[in-house]
């Protein structure tokens, strides 16, 4: 059961950061619209672009599974362990959004896999 | 000496914007991983002293988001959600989601010093691991991709 919420969250939460990269990628938001004041403006721009509004569906899914997998596990257990997201969402990032993804950067995603499957044992 | 004032001054035009964007990409990550790491504290000190039972039914989870604690912890796990989706306008997915693991970091640490979580010599370990993997991935450039102009300018 820990095992399949963690199944869950990773999945979720891949396919929903792909969606919001590609869509945010697409129409950027400006600095001056992250102030206060346009807040409700800038969340009503946001709520009309359905690849967003799919990606917070799929994050509340996520979010949901995160809940139980607390009542589950330690915090200590139950946060890092989500982060086996970092892997599967570089090799994404790679072939559908087509990002650049230096040695460094694969270096980097490794590290925190092994860190990952550390955190799992 | 003129010569050199004169390049220098070419030169600003090109740099500072150069400048404000990694600025802005620093904040930004900054609060996107305060948020995120408050938000986890707040949800897990809510969940750990609920008393409902939960099952596949969502009816607890919405009344358990109302108490006070975890009603918190949504609060800021938004601000988590809205702010990053405005960081992955400005920098790539694969810079994003490492750098910001240092919320994991910190996830434990905090697991450890508040709420008494035994960490294992592994789990130490894979911290230390995920440091060094955010570290390297922070030497890269934030932004591969050409990222559009914002909507406004449009």
């Amino acid at each position: 059961m820990r095992w399949a919420m963690v199944a869950i969250i990773v999945g979720a939460t891949a396919l929903g950061d792909i969606l919001q990269s590609y869509e945010m990628k697409r129409h950027a938001v400006s600095v001056n619209e992250l102030r206060p004041n346009r807040w409700v403006r800038t969340l009503r721009n946001l709520a009309r672009r359905w690849p967003l509004v799919l990606a917070v569906f799929l994050m509340a899914i996520s979010f949901f599974a995160f809940m139980k997998l607390l009542t589950m596990a330690d915090l200590s257990f139950a946060v890092p362990v989500t982060a086996a997201s970092v892997v599967l969402e570089t090799v994404l990032a790679r072939v559908l959004l087509r990002e650049s993804i230096t040695a460094m950067r694969w270096a980097g995603a490794f590290c925190v896999a092994c860190g990952v499957a550390l955190l799992a044992m | 000496m003129a010569e050199g004032r004169a390049a220098a001054a070419e030169l600003e035009p090109a740099i500072l914007p150069t400048r404000r964007v990694e600025l802005k990409v620093k904040l930004l990550t900054i609060f996107v991983v305060l948020t995120n790491v408050f938000g986890n504290l707040a949800m897990s000190w809510g969940m750990k002293h609920q008393t409902a039972e939960l099952g596949v039914s969502p009816l607890p989870y919405i009344r358990l988001i109302f108490s006070p604690w975890v009603l918190l912890g949504a609060t800021l796990l938004i601000f988590w959600l809205l702010s990053r989706m405005a960081l992955l306008g400005w920098a790539d997915l694969s810079f994003v989601l490492p750098v910001t693991s240092i919320g994991y970091v910190m996830n434990a640490v905090l697991g450890k010093y508040i709420f008494g979580e035994a960490i294992s010599w592994q789990r130490w370990t894979g911290t230390a691991a995920i440091v060094i993997g955010i570290v390297l991935v922070g030497l890269t450039t934030a932004n591969t991709t050409p990222a559009s102009a914002p909507e406004e300018a449009r």
